[in-house]
């Protein structure tokens, strides 16, 4: 079988990078853990992987506004060979500050598509005015697409694997989505590159209580209109083993097939395996 | 939540001409644009309503950067658009001069700096950023906050809004107009004698005092000897030396002397108590105990886990935010310290503060308001803990008037570490390295300041021992860390914590001897004195001992993250620390008058019990609903959400017992326990025992229940009893005054008596002794206050249970004696009496009843277990019941107790060690029956699909009545309430 190889990018303050290489694994890649400095003193070292991945954490300290010193060093340093990676369709997954990261460098939503670079969207502090360490569910948007016929959606790359409803941790100060404005939001949804919203267990509310941080439209995860780039909020590295959940020992914590942050990592690994 | 504008903002404009041109300044004003919700302007106008100001009054509110060197107009634009605004949400102003700040009528600015020397690490970022981005020519970036209010506020509203709200002068000031730049001077050195030989006693005092290095006459007496002896007077650097590790912080005088007590003299209280029941224990899995800076304890086959609290009182009554900031920046330092460093992985938190709804007016001169460090203190472990990516899991508070003046902050940390790494050496010829964040002039005098008395004073004598922390730099530090440990680069390490490089030096170096040369160290800033330097509690920093062939490798792993990292000096096999700056000698001390030269000191202590008027039981009532919805909502009982989700307690992925628990995730875990590798089902539990209340009447049976306490967290999710660590962190009032100094003996005392047959070793502690706040009304001692916090090691975490009640139709069972042991009781805090019989314990019972339920607890015959403590079995239980979303009809009267439990408050209220609440499958009665066997136990009634509680007493009389959602509502809601949010 086709090995896919995922590199998993940190500097100073990223923090989720062990569970992130270990989620990768365990969904049948093979992670390398790189620091940026590397990545900029070598020409190539982009090219040999097929997925990128920027974990959670605080890259240099959250300062200015989360993600954005990183996203501002990438775009220096790595943005000809970020570009040329996209355009080959590799994917590309952000979670939570790297979710900030590719919003702050205009990778996502890149709604008039990823490569121009076009910062479109933000992710600022949350309603609260402060940090929340919570689980939450989530609509997959994408699988309810094309109605009846029960479909994914073409753009479903990383969440082809998951039900209509899921739940994940989320963990973050920085998480509103914010669209530059209506018409642009208006195009991100039209273009279905929501594709998690932050929801009731049933998947049929969103605003109020279900939605932690204020984001507009309740988004919680958006794609590029490839859908090989994947940006989220709540942290799929850790709900890879159900005893990871907060209520495992509850008979109503269904605990059958592989959890929900697993079958992400899978669906988007599977993916790459099958078209790269 | 309701989204509104704040008031009127300005279209985005610039100042000045943009176009073209060079410039050294420039000022960056950054806000969010019109219709994006602003969360910190929202907030504090809830705050200011707090303050009593009723009248409407709206904010704006800017981050400020003030950008210096010289660089053209395009550069600044890029700066503001490309790093500092964010395009999409936020708008920027940006000037090339100091604009006159407009205090117009109704709109009062107010613009918050740091004070120099004050750790700012956003500047360090954003030049980064500039640079990255190939801006060019700018040199310092400084940051500030500026408010806009808006509304009829008289100037003296303001100045209270200011000084209670937007800033704290111990760190901050708001910024002048005038106010420029200024670079410190060079250091020019000159070599400072203090003059000790000639010096009388009274002069020695003084001399203590003005230096700041509380230090008593006899010890001062004892250097003047010494030197005397040399025949010449010591440089500052050299009495620094001493008083920082003579000081009670490093040294642990108290703890560490002599003792007389009851006509019997012990010559050192902790060998005597609670180091003897480790040596007398000799469990086979410690590793390390009370010698590095953490205990060792074995893990698996291939690690080792350590395990260390701190406290960091006295900076965070100051400057609640940075001081608890630091105080986790600090212990994270401490496993990352121990043997040949190990990796942190849970952090633990105890806060003991003033009831945050205190009314101002009650609020001594000098301190803050309890709310306030708060909010402070919660956001500096959040803050710290979050970026340094390590789950905090695990906490208590307790509130008390007399912690307002003199908050404590405890910081916990846990690590692991490969097992061969648990020993380090250092040898003559190995290179001592300054690793991590540069000196400054921060955290001087941390060390001895801790020995002192809080006083409505302390703020301007001692502002320069209190810091801001810079995780990141942290952070940076741990990962390279690691790496260089794997590699085996180095051979020894340690902790800059207090008393700086003064201490991390003169410990690594005690067995042998050490060069140092101060002006090599990395500044953050020029004009440090060299004694400045040495004693510098600068955070971030470590000390490593490196072989001279292995310097090249582990400086290229540092450099090769940005990590700093610099050779001060080298160990010698001298016996002797010198001290250098440049070719001058600034210090030359011998290290066995450094580390043995304390002089001995026996000091008084005497116990009386407290004097009580039997205590007047209140009126007996029919029902006792209202009294349990007000303890459920007292405040040391009441929900720590608030808390505990501002903490990333899931990160590293190995958390499988949350802090909160249940269906709705809001029932109160007893512990939580950590699944520290990937590959393996074992894991770590860790929780913690304190109740202050019962040290007023008797520390004795406080120290043995804080114990009891913590074993039955850990006894309730699941860990073996049998194989638990203890730490010890005793907070005391001054126990130069002997009626403290004996509440401490009798706690030690307690903890030998109690760890001895528990068989629990205690592997690691600190003391923090003189925690008073003087007020001119007189001292307010804090109350006794011992920590108690346990670590456990669980063989499978899949066995491991959780609080919540399951199932409709399973057993409820409560296990442990209730006896009428009311006192310290937060019934009684309800009720307004004091005094009381203080729980006690016998420990051959409670260990018993501990290794009983484990056993039935690994064998799946319990799916829940509750421990009994604050509130008693009503708390417990409600808490269990609201937590599983199921309701109950039990009967109390069927628990076991004790013949005089003869009132149904007794039996709901009554807080005794010892007592457990289970949930037992109904398929598991029999067996479990069995399992009990020998042990009081009582079988109280079932788990119900209906969503009440009923209790039952003795006469078969309802004494509780209540929904699960009244009970909950009363339990969550009063933290939100007070901190202006929604539950």
């Amino acid at each position: 079988m086709k090995k896919v190889k995922a590199l998993v990018l940190r500097t100073a303050g990223t923090n989720c990078d062990q569970e992130t290489c270990l989620a990768l694994r365990m969904a049948g890649a093979e992670p390398e853990l790189i620091h940026i400095n590397r990545l900029k003193e070598a020409k190539g070292g982009l090219n040999r992987f097929h997925i990128l991945a920027l974990p959670g954490g605080f890259t240099y300290g959250d300062d200015v506004a989360s993600g954005k010193i990183l996203a501002n060093e990438i775009k220096s340093a790595l943005k000809a060979r970020i570009r040329s990676f996209i355009s080959e369709g590799k994917l590309v997954i952000g979670i939570c500050n790297g979710f900030q990261v590719l919003v702050k460098m205009g990778l996502l939503p890149g709604t008039r598509g990823a490569g121009k670079f076009n910062v479109e969207s933000s992710l600022g502090l949350n309603d609260s005015g402060k940090f929340m360490a919570r689980w939450v569910h989530l609509k997959n948007v994408h699988s309810h697409l094309g109605g009846e016929r029960k479909k994914n959606s073409p753009l479903a790359v990383w969440t082809s694997g998951l039900p209509e409803v899921i739940s994940l941790p989320i963990a973050h100060a920085e998480g509103k989505f914010i669209m530059r404005d209506k018409d642009t939001l208006n195009v991100l949804e039209k273009g279905e590159q929501v594709v998690l919203r932050y929801s009731d267990p049933t998947g049929t509310m969103y605003d109020g209580h279900f939605n932690p941080n204020g984001s507009e439209n309740a988004v919680a995860g958006i794609c590029d209109p490839t859908g090989r780039i994947l940006g989220l909020m709540p942290h799929p590295e850790r709900y890879v083993s159900f005893l990871q959940h907060p209520n495992w020992r509850r008979k109503s914590c269904s605990q059958e097939g592989i959890p929900p942050g697993l079958r992400l990592f899978k669906s988007g690994v599977d993916f790459a395996r099958k078209h790269l | 939540m309701v989204r509104k504008n704040t008031g009127k903002i300005k279209k985005r404009k610039k100042i000045g001409q943009v176009k073209s041109g060079t410039s050294s300044f420039a000022r960056i004003e950054v806000r969010d644009r019109k219709g994006v919700y602003d969360a910190v302007a929202e907030n504090l106008k809830k705050d200011i309503r707090d303050l009593g100001i009723e009248r409407s009054v709206s904010v704006e509110y800017s981050d400020v950067y003030t950008v210096r060197g010289s660089f053209n107009h395009v550069a600044a634009r890029r700066m503001a658009e490309e790093i500092l605004c964010d395009m999409i949400s936020q708008v920027y102003v940006l000037a090339f001069s100091r604009s006159k700040v407009s205090q117009k009528k109704g709109r009062h600015v107010v613009e918050v700096a740091y004070n120099p020397g004050v750790m700012d690490p956003v500047e360090a970022s954003v030049v980064k950023a500039a640079r990255d981005a190939g801006i060019d020519g700018i040199c310092s970036v400084s940051t500030s906050k500026k408010y806009v209010l808006i509304g009829p506020l008289s100037g003296k509203e303001v100045r209270l809004i200011s000084e209670k709200l937007l800033y704290n002068r111990v760190i901050q000031h708001v910024v002048d107009e005038k106010e420029g730049k200024k670079e410190p001077k060079p250091y020019e050195f000159s070599r400072v004698e203090i003059p000790l030989l000639k010096a009388s006693d009274s002069q020695l005092k003084d001399m203590s005092v003005s230096l700041q290095l509380y230090l008593d006459l006899r010890e001062m007496k004892a250097i003047r000897e010494h030197f005397r002896g040399l025949g010449r007077n010591p440089t500052d650097c050299e009495l620094e030396t001493l008083a920082q590790t003579w000081s009670e912080h490093c040294k642990h005088k108290t703890m560490m002397g002599a003792v007389e007590m009851d006509g019997k003299t012990v010559r050192n209280l902790l060998k005597a108590t609670i180091m003897k029941v480790t040596s007398e224990l000799n469990r086979p899995w410690c590793v390390s105990v009370f010698k590095d800076n953490a205990g060792i304890i074995r893990f698996d086959r291939q690690h080792d886990i350590c395990f260390k609290v701190e406290t960091h009182n006295h900076p965070s009554a100051l400057e609640p935010y940075g001081g608890a900031e630091t105080g986790v920046g600090g212990v994270l330092r401490d496993p990352m310290g121990t043997g040949r460093g190990a990796k942190p992985i849970i952090n633990t938190d105890v806060f003991c503060l003033g009831a945050p709804d205190m009314p101002a007016s009650k609020v001594p001169k000098g301190a803050l308001h309890p709310k306030r460090v708060m909010k402070g203190v919660v956001s500096g472990v959040r803050d710290y803990g979050n970026k340094m990516g390590i789950p905090t899991v695990n906490g208590a508070v307790c509130f008390d008037e007399r912690y307002t003046g003199n908050p404590l902050v405890y910081c916990g940390n846990v690590g692991i570490l490969p097992h061969k790494f648990a020993t380090k050496k250092v040898s003559p010829g190995d290179l001592i390295v300054a690793v991590g964040g540069r000196t400054g002039r921060d955290g001087i005098h941390g060390a001895t300041f801790s020995s002192a008395v809080l006083t409505h004073e302390s703020e301007t004598i001692s502002s320069t021992a209190v810091q801001i922390g810079d995780p990141i730099t942290e952070k940076k530090m741990l990962d390279t860390l690691l790496k260089a440990r794997d590699q085996e680069l180095y051979e020894a390490i340690t902790d800059c914590g207090a008393g700086g490089f003064s201490s991390a030096v003169g410990e690594m170096a005690e067995n042998t001897g050490a060069e140092v040369y101060l002006d090599k160290v990395p500044l953050k800033y020029a004009g440090l004195k060299p004694w400045e330097i040495w004693v510098s509690e600068a955070q971030e920093r470590m000390v490593l001992a490196v072989k001279p062939h292995k310097l090249k490798k582990i400086m290229s792993v540092f450099s090769s993250e940005d990590v700093e990292a610099t050779v001060i000096g080298k160990f010698t096999s001298s016996g002797k620390l010198k001290l250098y700056y440049r070719s001058h000698i600034v210090g030359d001390l011998d290290m066995s008058f450094l580390h043995d030269g304390l002089p001995r000191v026996v000091r008084k202590a005497v116990w009386k019990p407290k004097k009580q008027d039997p205590v007047k039981m209140p009126s007996v009532r029919d029902n006792y609903t209202r009294d349990l919805f007000k303890i459920l909502a007292s405040w040391n009982v009441c929900s720590k959400e608030w808390i505990i989700r501002q903490y990333d307690h899931e990160v590293q992925g190995g958390n499988v017992l949350k802090p909160l628990v249940g269906p709705g995730n809001d029932g109160p875990s007893d512990a939580c326990v950590i699944k520290p590798l990937a590959n393996s089902n074992k894991g770590i539990a860790v929780s913690s025992g304190i109740n202050p209340r019962y040290g007023d009447i008797d520390p004795y049976w406080m120290a043995a229940g804080a114990i009891d306490e913590a074993m039955r967290q850990l006894t309730a999710v699941g860990a073996d009893p049998g194989k638990v660590a203890l730490l010890d962190n005793f907070c005391w009032a001054d126990t130069e005054k002997p009626e403290h100094l004996g509440g401490l003996v009798r706690a030690s005392r307690a903890c030998y008596d109690v760890a001895k047959v528990y068989g629990t070793p205690f592997i690691s502690g600190k003391d923090s002794l003189n925690n008073e706040f003087s007020t001119p009304r007189g001292i307010v001692s804090i109350p006794p206050t011992l920590l108690i916090s346990a670590v456990g090691i669980v063989e499978d975490v899949a066995g491991t249970i959780s609080m919540d009640v399951k199932e409709p139709g399973n057993l409820l069972y409560v296990v442990g004696t209730t006896c009428r042991e009311m006192g310290g009781s937060q019934y009684f805090l309800a009720r307004k009496i004091s005094g009381g019989v203080v729980p006690k314990l016998d420990p051959r019972v409670s260990i018993n009843i501990m290794k009983k339920l484990f056993r039935a607890i690994s064998t799946g015959l319990v799916v829940s277990a509750h421990d009994c403590s604050e509130g008693g079995l009503a708390v417990a239980l409600s808490e269990m019941l609201f937590a599983g979303g199921f309701g109950s009809d039990v009967c109390l009267g069927d628990a076991p107790r004790e013949r005089n439990v003869n009132r149904d408050d007794i039996l709901l209220f009554s807080e005794s060690n010892s007592r457990f609440v289970l949930e037992v499958p109904r398929g598991k009665k029999t067996k479990f029956e069995s399992a009990m066997k020998g042990l009081p136990f009582g079988f109280i009634g079932e788990v119900s699909e209906s969503r009440y509680l009923a209790i039952r007493g003795l006469k078969g009389n309802i004494a509780v009545r209540a929904s699960l959602d009244q009970l909950k509502k009363r339990w969550i809601s009063p933290i939100p309430e007070v901190m202006n949010e929604e539950s």
